[in-house]
């Protein structure tokens, strides 16, 4: 639906807006037609149809392709200037057309075996999907919901701002208690009051009907309360200044805390698997504040961020391990515990990234980017390679790395790994923040923004670089050193290229230069695909949609930094 | 330091400077009044060549303490260049450049920075994202002495030197006639706000030589009279030596105690405004040869 409408033929003007307007619904409809037939022949639409949000009602498959019919009915209402009642005639035409493309999809398949090549395009999920009404009946109740769809987007758009954000919350409560539902239940077993809640809600296939009633109607209250106290509020406090000029520290810090909060709090009840997936979350959110410093502050791009990551680990492993490669089997240095590699580890990484600087202190743009993939690169290869075997142990990489131990008690649950990094991240976080305000912080920003005037204020640009890109490979050394020890063994393959590229990705989500963005982020990107295992096919498919939408949409990301949201969303003066 | 040159001294100097030089009209005795004063900025033979282009042809300029030097001369004629090869954002061809006497050549531009010039552009380039305050701060960098880990540690140094700074700032922000506004973001100032807050950032690194690259490009007359008014005042205010790029011959007129004109990379003449206004050398170079042949038809 993002295809923008640029050039329309102009006739008369009553009878060609109408036109226009149809021309409009029309391609809103195919685009949205062709999205869900694609991801039917790809079989997004087969896992999204396995996965129930309302136990034999509702699953994500149809929730999919509502919304999509949905979104198409909004972008034509919002888009179209006809007379409202033509609005409608639009709105319902650009659904059905949506739907009709499935039908031709359902035709098609009737007649001809498309298995051959999308082995997706089952009868089995057409059936699950028309609910067993057969060809007609399923045609007909496909651009019938088409139709609802697209009135439901343009109802939705069309709403005021109140009715619509409590209904968007309630919806989005369903969806959340629905597919979530194997962790929420896991959270919801212990105790009385909180295990009748459980049975209430859900049977333990999934969501019940009730369970979706109540659910929508909690949030949607919820929502609304919180409306009216901050409408209260308001009108107490008289209007809310619009200009962005101060950022809001208090309210900032109050949802970093929760935020903080949810983090503690989640593994605690949602069991070990989640804690696994925190534990990998935490990683990340570690190695995103690293990178946030080279890109989000001082602009660098950098797409071989992995290989510091690489170096943690390996020094952390070398140092360590109780293995042939370690230095203190073939040295006569001694074996080093966790808690003494880790501040080496620390150091290694931050000297390969002053390393890693140095060359390309001079490259800008695009070039940038291109010379620390080759750099990225470098290191993988040489990890990997022969000459280097006898050393880092090749492919086969380096095995028994010791998990850390405090007072004598090794931490072996994932779990309290996981709050072992948590301590890291937050001690990070101070660090990270500290300097963003420093003297340091303001001096990155100016070399993001004009690296010729900052050099002419007097800022030493060797100085701040090589510092953004020490400073940005120390965070992902610590958090190399402790995925060696997560895993208590390190392999090269598990620093290529893709981890760089992901934690990129998390901190253009989150919003580059936000800290709470880095969070959010990495719980939307490494998070969200964990607990979500059986879409991780999609996985990268899922990204490119975010990437684009969130580029599209919000483009200083999901939970940008003050400065940022000002830089993109006030427009450019004088 | 400031040796204010009589002109302006008389009239902005605060009271109590006393007049080291008496009263000199001619260019002849204009030259031998800067004698007095030392010399700050002395380029000698600069050249600089782009390839085939040669935008600065052995000039040599030396601009004395104190005083407002203009640079003029028609588009091209390579004022700009002069400007970044002090800056040394451009290794210059041949030639040298001194800052009381010492050499600048082959230093990086913050070190230039750091002995004491600073510039601004002829195309404003404010950190526009960033708010007024924050720009003067960025300013401020290179007398800010806290180390990056103190900023880490919020050690006590650390704060008090922030505090000293955006103090500072303020007092700055004032003067440039922004105060109250330092939360406002640079790109929402007016433009000229927008000058105003650039020359502030460049007092910020306490120069000893301003740098000014057309301030008044695209003002309106009233407009160019205040910045006229507040280029004067921040030479008194700071003490400080100015060299301005102008195409606004009243401003130059006005507010210069020296002017250098150079054309084609070449200067062709050097004097008090009133001198440099007469000479046949810059009306050429600005009216072209019709122009000189119909005033002295022989």
């Amino acid at each position: 639906m993002t295809t923008a409408v640029t050039t329309l033929p102009v006739l008369h003007p009553a009878r060609s807006l109408a036109r226009m307007d149809m021309t409009l619904a029309l391609r809103a409809g195919s685009v949205a037609g062709i999205v869900a037939v694609y991801a039917a022949a790809v079989g997004i639409l087969k896992v999204f149809g396995q996965r129930e949000v309302i136990v034999d009602h509702l699953t994500l498959g149809h929730v999919f392709l509502f919304s999509l019919a949905g979104a198409c009915g909004a972008y034509v209402w919002t888009r179209s200037k006809a007379s409202i009642r033509l609005r409608v005639i639009n709105v319902v035409i650009a659904g059905i057309a949506s739907g009709f493309f499935l039908v031709a999809l359902i035709a098609l398949m009737a007649n001809v075996n498309l298995r051959w090549m999308f082995t997706a395009l089952s009868s089995d999920l057409l059936r699950s999907l028309i609910y067993d009404r057969g060809a007609v009946g399923g045609s007909v109740l496909f651009l019938g919901a088409g139709a609802l769809g697209a009135i439901c987007g343009a109802l939705l758009i069309g709403l005021p701002q109140t009715p619509r954000r409590c209904l968007v919350w309630g919806l989005s409560a369903v969806l959340i208690a629905g597919v979530f539902q194997e962790l929420i239940q896991i959270a919801l077993r212990f105790g009385w009051p909180i295990t009748s809640l459980r049975t209430f809600l859900y049977v333990w296939r999934g969501l019940t009907l009730q369970g979706a009633m109540i659910a929508f109607a909690t949030a949607f209250c919820v929502c609304w309360a919180l409306d009216l106290g901050r409408r209260h509020l308001r009108r107490r406090r008289g209007p809310a200044d619009i200009d962005v000029a101060i950022p809001r520290l208090r309210s900032q810090l109050a949802s970093a805390v929760l935020l903080l909060c949810i983090l503690v709090v989640f593994p605690l009840v949602a069991g070990s698997y989640i804690g696994q997936v925190m534990m990998l979350v935490s990683l990340f959110v570690l190695m995103g504040m690293g990178l946030n410093i080279e890109v989000g502050l001082a602009g660098l791009l950098d797409l071989g961020f992995v290989a510091f990551f690489a170096v943690g680990a390996y020094t952390m492993a070398l140092l360590t391990a109780d293995s042939e490669f370690a230095l203190a089997h073939y040295t006569s240095l001694p074996s080093l515990t966790f808690w003494m590699a880790l501040p080496l580890a620390v150091l290694a990484a931050t000297g390969i990234g002053i390393l890693f600087g140095l060359p390309v202190l001079g490259v800008r743009g695009d070039y940038l980017a291109v010379a620390t993939l080759g750099l990225g690169e470098i290191v993988r290869v040489l990890v990997i390679s022969d000459a280097a075997k006898p050393v880092l142990g090749g492919a086969q990489g380096i095995l028994q790395v010791p998990k850390p131990t405090i007072g004598g008690i090794e931490l072996v649950d994932p779990m309290h790994l996981f709050y072992l990094t948590l301590v890291f991240v937050l001690v990070a976080a101070l660090i990270a923040w500290r300097l963003e305000g420093s003297r340091l912080g303001r001096a990155w920003t100016a070399i993001r923004d004009d690296e010729d005037v900052a050099q002419a204020l007097g800022i030493n640009l060797v100085q701040c670089k090589l510092l953004a890109y020490g400073l940005g490979a120390a965070f992902a050394g610590l958090a190399g050193a402790i995925f060696a020890a997560m895993l208590t063994s390190v392999y090269p393959h598990s620093f290529s290229l893709l981890v760089s590229i992901n934690v990129l990705a998390l901190l253009i989500v989150g919003g580059l230069g936000s800290l709470p963005g880095v969070i959010v982020g990495a719980l939307l990107l490494i998070g969200l695909p964990e607990v979500l295992r059986e879409f991780n096919e999609y996985r990268f498919l899922f990204y490119g949609v975010l990437l684009i939408v969130v580029m599209q949409w919000r483009p200083e990301g999901l939970w940008p930094s003050p400065q940022r949201k000002r830089e993109v969303r006030t427009p450019r003066l004088g | 330091m400031a040796v204010a040159s009589e002109k302006t001294r008389s009239a902005y100097a605060p009271a109590g400077l006393k007049p080291m030089i008496t009263q000199t009209i001619a260019t002849e005795h204009f030259n031998k009044r800067q004698g007095a004063a030392p010399v700050l900025l002395r380029t000698v033979d600069l050249s600089m060549r782009f390839g085939g282009l040669t935008a600065l042809d052995r000039v040599s300029i030396d601009v004395h303490q104190g005083v407002i030097h203009s640079v003029i001369g028609p588009n091209g004629a390579g004022k700009t260049t002069l400007f970044n090869c002090v800056m040394q954002g451009h290794r210059i061809s041949s030639g040298d450049i001194q800052l009381a006497g010492e050499r600048l050549i082959g230093l990086t531009p913050d070190k230039v920075a750091a002995a004491g010039i600073a510039r601004t552009y002829q195309n404003i380039r404010l950190f526009t994202g960033i708010t007024a305050i924050e720009n003067l701060l960025v300013g401020m960098h290179r007398h800010l002495k806290s180390r990056w880990w103190e900023a880490v540690l919020a050690s006590s140094r650390c704060r008090h030197d922030e505090e000293k700074a955006h103090a500072e700032a303020r007092e700055i922000l004032k003067f440039v006639g922004l105060a109250g506004r330092g939360d406002t973001l640079a790109r929402h100032l007016s433009y000229g706000d927008q000058r105003r807050l650039e020359i502030g950032r460049a007092l910020c690194t306490r120069p000893k030589l301003l740098m000014l690259d057309e301030p008044t490009a695209g003002m309106n007359p009233r407009e160019i009279t205040e910045m006229m008014i507040f280029i004067r005042r921040v030479r008194e205010a700071f003490g400080l030596t100015i060299v301005l790029i102008e195409h606004q011959m009243r401003l130059v007129m006005e507010v210069s105690d020296k002017v250098t004109v150079l054309d084609h990379g070449v200067k062709i003449a050097e004097g008090d405004p009133a001198y440099v206004k007469s000479n046949s050398a810059v009306i050429e170079a600005y009216l072209g040869h019709a122009a000189q042949r119909q005033e002295h038809p022989a």
